[in-house]
Formats: structure tokens, sequence, C-alpha cells
């Protein structure tokens, strides 16, 4: 955190990659982290919470182990998220916005992340999954039960006219 | 037409070694960046990208050269921030551009900061693609590491610092001011304007905000000269454009295309036409916010920032989509208002409730609940909307909604003349 605030031009401005520091480390922002925001950054505890509630990749609650995210705006709800939902939440036997009992896996529903040219598409963390189907979603949740975060197939469409 | 001597942007995409420094070095990349060091003073930059014709990318289309023309010769402090917050639905070019040819950005970035006389850039990017972060925080490490960036940059008594900024899911900072205000450690929320950015913006400073493709066009129009751009595309959208393609098409991906090209003719010869089984129904050319286009329409109009005027839509961000004629466009629209109130950031109350509204009565006419001045309800609700609020987003939900009903509104009335839900015909239960 200290290498940030000496990079960024005032303490404030570097609030935002500080609170990714922690989100990064710990997985959410608890309490007793946004005290060390309110001291390092000389901001109030207001201001944190304000961009903690403002930015819904902050995350002030601890999180399911594998939070799956799965784009619902247009161009992937052209090529089937709906069906792609509808399947995951009887794979997991919970609601779109739930987690299951054993908290091993959350299911949110997003917004556009991107990945349009090759829908429906699924965001863990660093990694994004495109063009599913059913059957990768399988494999994709199999895999993440046995521990293995599976390697994303991810891009490389095709470019300039044709495959 | 093929598209290969038009390869300005894309020359890179695809490879999985165009990322590199040395890929980039060796393919006459940072040549742009020597002959500005050594050859040209800040004016002429921005006189040669003035003259270019090169408009901005993200959505706006404001000449970028004017622009950078705007902030005060004599600032003490100006700022420079490349918006890599692609979030507008439907596209993902920059992503491209960030992803296969990250060097190319930075070296405009490093251009174009010197043309505006700015020590210190942001290139902000939208949380979600962390990836990406990874990716263009390693080539910026590369550049300093290569005297591309830092103190004295060539030898020219040219200082500049890059920082990564990394945002944390919040369409609106896609926005200008929203995007200052969110690298300033604030909430995302726009600021009124005037005072624009170039004059007034980050810390009160001038700033500059560009789109990552109008910046990575930089170098290709020093390298080249500004004739040579205007002479590809149409006479008032000069050079190329990355269109992204999405929907049931056979090849969706990134396009890099001439401005001015027919979309018959990219949509048949390029985009290879609707998969098996499918037929056009309407498109949206340049991302969600833009009006929709129906088939016929789209068929006669020329891919030019004119043309698009003339029929009453935009070429926006370049995310197109290709809406199938088995959609339901009720739903897609319910889809689309969902989208804009949850993404309004509820500072200007016409957004806030207008969004809000627009959403439910598309959800009430979906739960087979709709009445028949539903239609007429929903203008009113535009009009307390459109043009009324500090940024554009109100306007972004406008224009669809009112488009998708006056383009299709018999499917709006058959849904609202229905007593009952539907069944389950369409992809999303209409229940939901």
């Amino acid at each position: 955190m200290d290498a940030l605030i000496e990079r960024y031009p005032t303490k404030a401005s570097a609030l935002m990659p500080c609170i990714w520091v922690v989100m990064d480390e710990v997985g959410y922002v608890p309490s007793d982290a946004v005290d060390l925001l309110v001291e390092k950054l000389e901001v109030s505890r207001a201001r944190v919470y304000e961009l903690l509630s403002f930015y819904t990749m902050f995350r002030t609650e601890p999180q399911a182990e594998h939070t799956l995210q799965v784009c619902h705006n247009i161009s992937c709800h052209i090529m089937g998220a709906r069906p792609l939902i509808a399947h995951i939440e009887k794979r997991l036997g919970i609601r779109l916005g739930k987690r299951t009992p054993d908290n091993m896996f959350a299911l949110e529903g997003v917004e556009c992340i991107g990945a349009c040219g090759m829908g429906p598409c699924l965001q863990l963390g660093k990694h994004l999954y495109e063009d599913l189907t059913n059957e990768k979603m399988d494999v994709i949740l199999d895999s993440l039960r046995k521990g293995i975060v599976p390697r994303a197939d991810t891009d490389r469409l095709t470019v300039e006219g044709g495959a | 037409m093929s598209l290969e001597q038009y390869k300005i942007l894309s020359s890179r995409f695809g490879r999985d070694d165009g990322h590199k420094l040395s890929v980039y070095e060796a393919e006459g990349g940072y040549t742009a960046l020597k002959k500005v060091m050594s050859t040209m003073k800040p004016g002429d930059v921005i006189e040669e990208v003035k003259e270019s014709g090169l408009r901005g990318r993200g959505g706006a289309g404001f000449p970028t050269g004017v622009k950078w023309g705007f902030v005060p010769k004599d600032a003490a402090q100006v700022y420079f921030m490349v918006n890599a917050d692609e979030s507008e639905p439907g596209t993902f070019k920059d992503r491209y551009l960030m992803d296969y040819d990250p060097h190319q950005t930075i070296e405009g970035t490093i251009i174009s900061c010197f043309a505006v006389n700015s020590s210190l850039a942001f290139i902000y990017i939208r949380g979600e693609f962390g990836w990406l972060v990874d990716r263009v925080q390693t080539a910026v490490d590369e550049a300093y590491a290569a005297g591309y960036l830092g103190k004295n940059i060539l030898g020219s008594g040219f200082d500049l610092e890059v920082i990564v900024h990394k945002g944390a899911g919040a369409y609106i900072c896609g926005e200008e001011t929203g995007l200052i205000n969110s690298v300033e450690g604030l909430k995302g929320q726009p600021s009124i304007k005037p005072p624009f950015p170039a004059i007034e913006g980050f810390l009160k400073q001038p700033t500059v905000v560009n789109n990552v493709e109008s910046v990575a066009a930089v170098p290709w129009i020093i390298n080249n000269g500004a004739a040579a751009y205007k002479n590809i595309g149409s006479e008032k959208s000069a050079g190329t454009k990355l269109f992204s393609v999405s929907g049931p098409i056979k090849n969706p991906g990134v396009y890099e295309i001439p401005l001015g090209m027919p979309f018959s003719e990219f949509f048949n010869d390029h985009l290879g036409g609707m998969v098996e089984g499918e037929t056009l129904k309407a498109v949206i050319v340049g991302g969600s916010s833009v009006p929709i286009l129906t088939a016929e329409e789209a068929m006669q109009v020329n891919l030019d920032y004119e043309s698009l005027d003339e029929v009453g839509t935009f070429l926006g961000s370049g995310g197109m989509i290709i809406i199938p004629e088995s959609s339901d466009m009720v739903e897609l629209i319910q889809v689309l208002m969902h989208f804009y109130f949850d993404e309004s950031c509820g500072q200007c109350t016409p957004c806030r409730e207008g969004t809000g509204w627009l959403h439910q009565i598309i959800k009430k006419m979906r739960h087979g609940e709709g009445t028949a001045d539903d239609l007429d309800l929903i203008e009113h609700v535009c009009q307390g909307m459109a043009g009324l609020t500090i940024c554009a987003l109100s306007d972004a939900a406008v224009m669809p909604m009112r488009s998708f009903i006056e383009k299709f509104r018999p499917e709006f009335e058959a849904l609202i003349q229905e007593t009952a839900p539907a069944g389950n015909a369409s992809l999303w239960p209409r229940g939901e």
C-alpha cells in the first residue's frame, strides 16, 4: 500500500487501488481493514464505505469459495444466458443471487463483461470462460468441486473475416 | 473488399506474441515515438492529429486533436487518462487492443501526453478485465525498462509516469468525468460540464480523457501522416474503426474496417451472415445505448458517423449486436432497461427514477399485466429523462427504449393484449 500511496498524486486518489490490495489479500474488506485505510489515506470512514457500496466488485462480507458470475446482458442473452443460468441453478440447487449451503458456490448475474462475441460467458475471479454450453458448465463445476480451477479457454476469436 | 490493407490497429490481433515489446519493436513499434521526440513539437503533434480527422472512438466521436487543443498551453500540470473502462454492452474491442497489442496503446499514450504536455497518465481498465490489468502492467514495466517511460524519455527531456488503474465494476466510470472522479478516489459519479475536463478535471487541473482505440491510432498517424489516415474512410469519417460484433452470426469477433463500408457488405462478406436457421431482424450498430435499426434499415446504411446520423442512430463504440428474427424484442428491452436501472449512479432524479420506472413498466408487461396506456406512459417517462441529466446515461436508456417501441410496436401491443403470461416459449420465462 505504501508504494501505491507514493505513486498517486494525492493520498485519497490511492484509495481504490488500496481497497484492491485488501480485496486481493482477504477476498473482502473487513471492518479492521477499513480502519487501516482511514488511517493510511487520511480519509473519512464514510468515504471508504461510499466506495465499498458504490463499486460492485468491492465486497464487505466473506465470499463463497467460488463466485460464479454469469453475464445476462443483451448479447449473452441472445446467445442463451438465461437457459445457462437455469441449468446452473438446477445443478447447484440454488437460485440466482444465492450461495450453496456449503459455501462452495455463489451464483450471480452480472452486466456485460466484454465477452459479447463468445456468449454466454462466465467470470470466475480473473478467469473468463466463453462460448459456454450446459456441458462445458458441468465440466467447470465438477472441476471446481475437485478443487481445480479449469484453464480459461478464453478469447482467440475470429479476427478479420473468418476463422 | 479485403480487409488486409486496413490493419492499422489490428495487425497483431490473434497472435500469441504480439503483446511483447520485442515483437512490437521488430515490427516498427516505437518509431513514431522516436520521430516525435527527435523532430516534433507538441503543437505539431496536435496539428497532425487534428488534420488526420481522428474522432474519439469511445462513442461520442469528438475530434481527438480538437480535444487536445482545448488544454491551456500554460497549464502547470496536465493529466491524461486512457479510458479502458470498456463497459458498453456489445463492446469488446478495447479488450483486444490491450490483450494483443498493449504497446501500441502505450506508445500512443506517450505521444498523446507529449502533445498535451502531461507528465502523469492513468490507464483506467475496468475491474472485470483483471487479466488485462496484468497484461498492460507488464507492458508498462517493459516500456519503463526500455526507457520509453520515466524520466528524460529517449533523451528528449520529456518525463512521463503511467499508472495502470483498476476499476471496480461501475458502467458509469466510462463517462469521462465519472472516470476522473473515480481516479480521485470518489464514487464514479459524473460532474456537470462545463467546466470541461480539458480545462478543469482531475484534481481541478486540465485533464484529457481518450478512449483506448483513439490513442492506439496515434502512432500510425505519426508514422504515415495525417493525409494517409484521412485517405481511408469517408469524407467526414476518416480512418478505420474497430467493430466488435456479437449475435448469432457465422463469424462473431472484432473487425477493423474502413469507415464508410456498407453494412450489407460487412454483414455478408465478413460476418458471414446469420448462422443456419436464423434470419436477421435488427441491428444495434454502436453499443446498446444507440437507437436500433431494423434489418431493412441496416441493409441501406454505410458504417460511418454521418450516414448513421442520417438514419437517427450513432456509430457509438462500434459494439455491434446482431439480433435474430427469433428474438422477443420486449424481452430484449427488459434486459437493457434492467441494465440501465442497475448502472444509473443515482445522482440525477430523472435517471435514477426514470430507469427504474422503465424497467418496472416493461417487467409488468412481461408479467401479463400490461395495459393499453403503458406505451404512452413509457413515452411520458422518456420525456422526463432525455437531455435533463448531468451525463448521457439517461439518454442512453431512452434511445433504445423509444426506438424499440417505434420499430417493433406490434410486439409490445401483442403482449399487452394477452391477458396471461404466454408460457415459456421465450428464452426468459416471463414470470421472472
